[in-house]
């Protein structure tokens, strides 16, 4: 019986977590993750990608924006900067600063 | 699967009565104490691996048990540059150990039968295991019985090596042994398969060891496609630049519209519809389907019974409930590449992390492909595209200039290139940042 009260309060504590994680912006943590893959986890990256990690908000929407006019030359970047609004990309660089 | 409290309460015992039964032996069960949703996942690839670690750090009160037969993951991306003799298999082969200490139980197991209606996976070591959400990542099943005579005898001495591993090494075996002069035969199946531009870089990449090491030898490519199935421009601009393509000395032959219909290990031929082709060391990918736990879960659909549809916005089956599927078994508007499997496993634990917390599955997502090809000569090339929810089409497209290939080969992408991997492989497995990767680019 105490076990099983335990663990409906651990239910409960789920659920309060998941109440916290509500006042995270869930969808710029993932559409963050989406650049993982080549960025590195949480924008720290091995070797020569550059690292997004603590980047300031307004240098990293600059440089979006700059590759998808193509003020910035780029391999990659063109492209997924094209696949983004502007919104998209200042919720990106919000999360991405807030890494330390 | 919005849950509500009563739900959520109610599936956390089932949870706990689980955990309380399920202490298997040889199991690497790092946290037993999670009492939300069931969670089991078939496959620790880039999608499956991908999934139940970021499930783990958005949703933690979920229970994830993985589900995987192999001791080390071994890497199909860069697994061309093993047959380049740039890398060697303990460069693309990589621990489980970091995910072994997220996941609630790791299952070193191969699933033998799934129950979709009561909801259970049975393992070959007899063990049963309940789920709420199940989810299959278990890569491609490769259809050897669509080539006559590609049979476990000639498996022995054929390799298809389009599973990395043994299969890797063994290639590789052949190509060094092969005397100066020798054919290389290679196949590439019908579209969809796993990894579309891989074969056309694996000529590349053999052409690279032979132009090093073996200058006479010669490629033959039995496509089974009309045309080079991706990156073409750059391919053949590849192929002409280091190996002689176009001219009468070529070191690669191309030959598109050429399905291997039969194939004989003694006599070292792949005959075709036009001819029988005869190879010092012979590579035939038969044609590919969704892994073998998609007809167990009855889940492949799609495509004349090959592949799996599924909802682009929780990756779920369209025929079966709470089973979901990501990476190459999946029938999407993606490519069968290492990075989508990665981001779809990202985009999967992100719906149902948002639908344990009893919010909306985002209505209107996001989700990227980024894909190298390297050419062995020290310069790579890339595609990449960027899929958004369309609501007209119900679908995920490009939006404009959102999808493209390079203007042309560079030292910088091959750079690039051996970066992605180490980060895509950190991503997939939770390596630290201070893991000390081999891999050379």
């Amino acid at each position: 019986m105490n076990k099983k009260i335990t663990l409906a309060l651990a239910g409960l504590v789920g659920l309060a977590v998941s109440g916290i994680a509500g006042a995270v912006d869930t969808r710029a943590r993932f559409m963050a993750a989406n650049c993982s893959y080549c960025h590195g986890s949480d924008g720290k990256s091995h070797g020569a990608i550059p690292s997004l990690a603590g980047l300031e908000p307004g240098y990293f929407v600059q440089q979006m924006k700059g590759f998808r006019d193509g003020s910035r030359p780029a391999t990659v970047m063109k492209k997924h900067a094209s696949g983004y609004t502007d919104a998209e990309y200042e919720a990106m660089a919000k999360y991405f600063a807030s890494i330390k | 699967m919005a849950l509500n409290r009563r739900d959520f309460l109610k599936t956390s015992f089932g949870a706990a009565g689980l955990a309380a039964t399920a202490g298997l032996a040889g199991c690497a069960t790092a946290k037993t104490g999670s009492a939300g949703p069931k969670v089991v996942v078939v496959g620790a690839g880039f999608g499956g691996a991908t999934f139940a670690r970021y499930l783990k750090m958005w949703a933690p009160t979920a229970h994830v048990t993985l589900i995987e037969p192999n001791a080390q993951f071994t890497s199909c991306p860069f697994s061309n540059t093993v047959l380049a003799g740039i890398n060697k298999m303990d460069d693309i082969t990589l621990p489980y150990d970091n995910l072994k200490q997220v996941v609630d139980k790791f299952v070193p197991d191969t699933v033998t039968a799934i129950d979709t209606t009561k909801q259970t996976v049975t393992t070959a070591g007899g063990h049963t295991f309940a789920y709420d959400k199940l989810v299959l990542a278990g890569g491609i099943e490769l259809l050897f019985d669509k080539v006559q005579g590609y049979d476990a005898e000639a498996q022995k001495t054929v390799m298809h090596a389009w599973k990395a591993g043994p299969q890797t090494a063994t290639l590789r075996k052949q190509l060094e042994a092969m005397p100066d002069g020798g054919t290389f035969v290679m196949s590439v199946p019908m579209a969809p398969y796993r990894c579309p531009p891989g074969p056309y870089e694996r000529a590349c990449m053999v052409a690279s060891y032979f132009k090093r090491a073996k200058p006479r030898s010669k490629i033959i490519i039995l496509d089974g496609n009309p045309d080079i199935a991706s990156k073409k421009p750059l391919f053949v601009a590849a192929w002409t630049k280091h190996f002689g393509y176009g001219t009468g000395n070529s070191m690669i032959e191309y030959r598109g519209n050429n399905q291997p219909r039969a194939v004989d290990a003694r006599k070292m031929t792949v005959t075709t519809e036009f001819e029988d082709v005869k190879g010092d060391v012979i590579n035939v990918v038969p044609p590919n389907r969704a892994a073998p736990v998609c007809g167990l879960a009855g889940v492949r659909d799609g495509s004349n019974g090959n592949w799996c549809t599924i909802d682009y916005r929780t990756f779920e089956s369209k025929v079966v409930k709470n089973v979901h599927i990501l990476g190459d078994s999946a029938l999407t508007n993606f490519p069968k590449s290492g990075s989508v499997a990665n981001n779809t496993g990202k985009m999967c634990a992100y719906a149902l992390s948002e639908q344990f917390a009893g919010r909306q599955a985002d209505p209107s997502p996001v989700v990227t492909n980024t894909c190298y090809s390297g050419t062995g000569m020290g310069t790579a090339f890339h595609v990449a595209t960027v899929f958004r929810w369309d609501e007209a089409t119900q679908s995920m497209v490009p939006p404009k200039d959102a999808n493209g290939i390079s203007s042309a080969e560079s030292e910088i992408e091959w750079a690039y290139m051996e970066s992605w991997a180490k980060n895509v492989w950190a991503d997939t497995l939770g390596l630290p940042q201070s893991y000390n990767f081999t891999a050379k680019g």
